[in-house]
Parts: C-alpha cells; sequence; structure tokens
C-alpha cells in the first residue's frame, strides 16, 4: 500500500514544480512596464464602480446548501455500489427505503421553486 | 520504488508531455476543418511550418514572454495560487488510471497503474472537487466584477455537476462491484452472450447455447451495461471541465473570459493547460469505467496469451499482450478526445439556467432511477447474460 502513496506524493509534488517553474520562468523572461491605467481592473473602459467584494445574490448559498445535502448522500451510494452483489435484494430494499426521503426532498425543492433560475 | 517513477513518467511525458501539444493543435485544426477554414499554419521555423505543429511552442514562447500583470487591488497571493490549484489536480488524477492491465513475468506483477488504490473512483471526485476552487479564487482574487461573476457561475455549476457525476456512477460500480479503477477495466476484459435468455427461458435445449447462437456476444463494456450511466457521467464530466458547450463561467460573449479575465501570460497558460489536459485525462477516466479500458474487444488476455505463448513462450505473449492493451487504451482516449472537440464545435453554449435545469432536473432524477434500475437489472437478469 505504501507504494501507492510513494506515487501519488511523487505526481503531487510533480505537479507543482512544473506549475511552480513555468510561473517563476514566466516572471523572469516577462517584461514589466506597468503604469496605474495598466493596472485599474477590466470594466469595458469604465472606471470601477461597484467593489466586487461585497455581498452577492443568496441563489448561490442554496445551491451549494444543496450541494452538502445530495453529495453527502451520494458518498453513501459508493461504498454500498461496490458491495451490491453481496447485499443482494435486502440491500436494494436498504437503499431504496434510504432513498425515499433524498427523493421527497428533491420533489419539495422542486415544487418550492429552488430549482429555479 | 523505481518502477513507480518508471509509470510516472511515461504517464507525464505521453499525456502532459505528448498528447496535451498536439491537442491543442487539432483543436484548432479540426475547428478549422469543421469551419471550412485552413487554420493555424503561419508559425514557421526557418520556412518549415509542419502544418501548424509548430504553434504549439510559439504558443508557449508568447504566454512566457507576456507581462505579468496583476490588477490593482488584488489578493496577491490567492492571485498567484488559483492558477496552481487549478492545475495540479489535473495532472494529479492521473496517478490512478489504469493505462494497462496486470502482467505476470515470471514471479514478479507489473501493474500498469501508479497508485493501484481501493478508492480510485473517489480520489477522482476529490481531485475534480479541489480543482473548483482554483476557479472560484481566480475571480474572486482578480478584483474584477466579471470575474466575480464568472466565479460565482463556476462554482454553482461545478459542485452541482459534481452530484450528479457520482450518483450517474453508481450504477457502474454495482456492475464492477469496485470503485478501483484497474479492476473496474479488468471487469471489462470479457464478453457476454446476447442471446443467454434463450437458454433459461427454455427456447434452447440443453446446457449450452449453439455454437452459432453463442458468437453473438458483447463485450462487457460500461457502454452496453450502463448506455443511460454513460451518457449521463460524460455529459456531467464535460460540464465539470467548463469547456463549450458548458462554459457559461468564461462565456466570452457576456462575461469576456469570466474567472481568468485578469490574468495574463503564463498564469492564464496554466488555467489554459489545466482545461486542456483535463480533456485527454476525461478521455482516459471514460475509456476505462464504460469503454474497457485496455481490454481488447473479444480478445481478452488470457485469449490472447494461450494463443501466442504455445509458438513464442509466456513472456514474449505477456509483453506482446502490454503493447497491445496500452496501444488499445491509446487509441480509446484519441477517439473519446476526438468526440469532446467535435462536441465542442458543434453545440451552441448552453444558457446559465439550462445548465442548472439539466443538472438538477434531468440528470439528477435519471441517474437516481438508473441505480435502482441497474440494482433490479442485476438481482433479475444477471444470471442470464453471463
Amino acid at each position: 500500500m505504501q507504494g501507492e502513496f510513494v506515487g501519488l506524493l511523487l505526481l503531487l509534488a510533480l505537479a507543482l514544480v512544473i506549475a511552480g517553474g513555468f510561473l517563476l520562468l514566466h516572471r523572469l523572461l516577462s517584461p514589466r512596464r506597468e503604469f496605474a491605467e495598466k493596472l485599474l481592473p477590466f470594466e469595458c473602459g469604465e472606471l470601477q464602480i461597484v467593489s466586487p467584494h461585497q455581498r452577492f445574490s443568496v441563489k448561490f448559498y442554496l445551491v451549494a446548501m444543496l450541494f452538502v445535502l445530495f453529495d453527502l448522500e451520494a458518498v453513501f451510494f459508493y461504498p454500498w455500489g461496490a458491495l451490491f452483489r453481496e447485499l443482494g435484494g435486502y440491500g436494494l430494499a436498504v437503499m431504496a427505503v434510504f432513498t425515499v426521503p433524498l427523493v421527497v426532498g428533491l420533489v419539495y425543492e422542486w415544487r418550492k421553486g429552488a430549482l429555479e433560475w | 520504488m523505481t518502477e513507480v517513477v518508471l509509470k510516472l513518467l511515461f504517464i507525464v511525458l505521453v499525456v502532459a508531455g505528448g498528447m496535451l501539444p498536439l491537442i491543442t493543435w487539432i483543436e484548432r485544426k479540426q475547428s478549422a476543418v469543421m469551419q471550412d477554414r485552413i487554420g493555424a499554419n503561419r508559425a514557421d521555423l526557418m520556412g518549415v511550418t509542419l502544418l501548424g505543429l509548430l504553434h504549439p511552442a510559439a504558443d508557449v514562447l508568447k504566454l512566457f514572454s507576456k507581462e505579468d500583470v496583476v490588477p490593482e487591488g488584488a489578493n496577491r497571493l490567492l492571485h498567484l495560487l488559483a492558477p496552481v490549484i487549478a492545475f495540479v489536480p489535473a495532472l494529479l488524477v492521473l496517478a490512478v488510471i489504469p493505462y494497462g492491465g496486470a502482467y505476470r513475468f515470471g514471479d514478479t506483477t507489473l501493474s500498469l497503474v501508479v497508485a493501484d488504490v481501493d478508492w480510485g473512483m473517489l480520489f477522482v471526485f476529490a481531485a475534480g472537487s479541489i480543482a473548483t476552487y482554483g476557479a472560484v479564487i481566480a475571480g474572486w482574487a482578480s478584483n474584477s466584477n466579471w470575474g466575480l461573476l464568472g466565479s460565482m457561475r463556476a462554482s454553482a455549476q461545478m459542485i452541482s455537476y459534481e452530484v450528479t457525476m457520482g450518483l450517474s456512477l453508481v450504477g457502474m460500480f454495482m456492475v464492477a462491484g469496485s470503485l478501483r479503477l484497474p479492476e473496474i477495466a479488468a471487469f471489462q476484459d470479457q464478453s457476454f452472450r446476447l442471446l443467454g435468455f434463450l437458454l433459461h427461458m427454455g427456447f434452447v435445449e440443453g446446457e449450452t447455447l449453439p455454437f452459432h447462437l453463442d458468437l453473438l456476444r458483447l463485450p462487457m463494456w460500461g457502454i452496453f451495461l450502463q448506455p443511460l450511466g454513460f451518457l449521463l457521467f460524460l455529459t456531467c464530466i464535460m460540464a465539470e471541465n467548463k469547456r463549450p458547450p458548458f462554459d457559461a463561467p468564461e462565456g466570452e460573449s457576456e462575461l469576456i473570459a469570466g474567472y481568468h479575465m485578469e490574468y495574463s501570460g503564463m498564469r492564464f497558460g496554466l488555467f489554459y493547460t489545466a482545461e486542456f489536459l483535463e480533456v485527454p485525462v476525461i478521455g482516459a477516466i471514460v475509456a476505462t469505467l464504460f469503454l474497457g479500458g485496455w481490454a481488447i474487444p473479444f480478445l481478452s488476455q488470457e485469449t490472447i496469451i494461450a494463443f501466442v505463448a504455445g509458438g513464442f513462450g509466456e513472456g514474449f505473449a505477456t509483453g506482446l499482450c502490454l503493447v497491445l492493451h496500452v496501444l488499445c487504451f491509446l487509441t480509446k482516449v484519441a477517439i473519446l478526445i476526438w468526440l469532446q472537440m467535435a462536441l465542442r464545435w458543434t453545440l451552441p453554449r448552453f444558457r446559465y439556467d439550462q445548465v442548472m435545469d439539466l443538472c438538477w432536473k434531468m440528470i439528477l432524477p435519471l441517474s437516481i432511477l438508473n441505480v435502482f434500475v441497474t440494482g433490479a437489472g442485476i438481482l433479475l437478469v444477471e444470471g442470464v447474460i453471463s
């Protein structure tokens, strides 16, 4: 098992070295001619009126909450799926019971309009 | 240790070093062919253009020589980190994908995967969700309203499709009985009879099917056992990569360039590399899960070895198997890369609400349905087809 982690860590190190090396090389090779206008954030030729660092639509939080709910439930499906043959019909029945609240929740969100954009 | 390093070098050189520059070239040439243009052919080195094959090298040189602009008011540290966070997971996923089976040479067994782990597919999901941070941080850190809008869209889109990406694969886990990618690939290295039901329902006398009916077979590939799962998963993983038609986060006609609009030079280059690197990585994941990975249709590993070993010896037969399997895997990846490019240049961009509707209202219910249909299918008809 240790050998597997060695491979993963080596690849992680390699990826970091490639990314870091590219950025460093770019730093060394690129020209630097900065002036105030160039450094302004791009806003189609206007000055920035509204700062991006403020609160924004709650819509995105809703998606994130739905994600947490459904992804947690999805994680239960993986080991169950891998062991499905051993669990057989009993496993399928149990999973059906487990899925009912999930589907009810989905229908509720759907009807409440949480999925509308 | 040396074995791991060699395998690692192989995948990094073949995929990141070989396929990646080729893909940027193919993307330009294929789009040109599809739109009746000539395409990139101007980069020349002392008069040699090689059909535009020098363009990837020219691109890299260009990216290196661009000025590194960090906008005023940006968070400099996060602005620098975001492209790295986007790039690293794309490469990391390569570690768990098998590009060949397991081969016995004498006493040693050579397994052609860098990290042969039980949680292989979980690792793919986990690495994929890290990439979300890259896009989100990039937009937030660059102090630009367009960037922020792009990163908000990227976050909502990527986490939504992550849920369905996992759920649409559960059916395949049930069929293969594992989350380990080498095991899933090895499972598909066999074939099943299409007419096995005749035997079980009593239409054919005896214990086995007549020879000519037994010949009617399909490889035991995910795409045949899980056709719906294949379509759903391919859609989800392409949406996860944010390439057209799912490129609402960077839609250039509405958000200029979305989350990476304040990036220039190699910092942009890393986002670009990550996106292009994902194309062969997606190809490899889909090929492993649904197209049999390294498996050659109708010619299982035992068949080849049994056939060749008699004349040339076991070692040669195993070696031949290894080479054929790696070539077969690369062919499948190439076909899937072509498919992604063709889709990218055929379909127009989805509107953002359509992207989200597709995920939550179509793919999510369908993938939950797929789980239970698969379960019932395994319990009812498994004995019939094998």
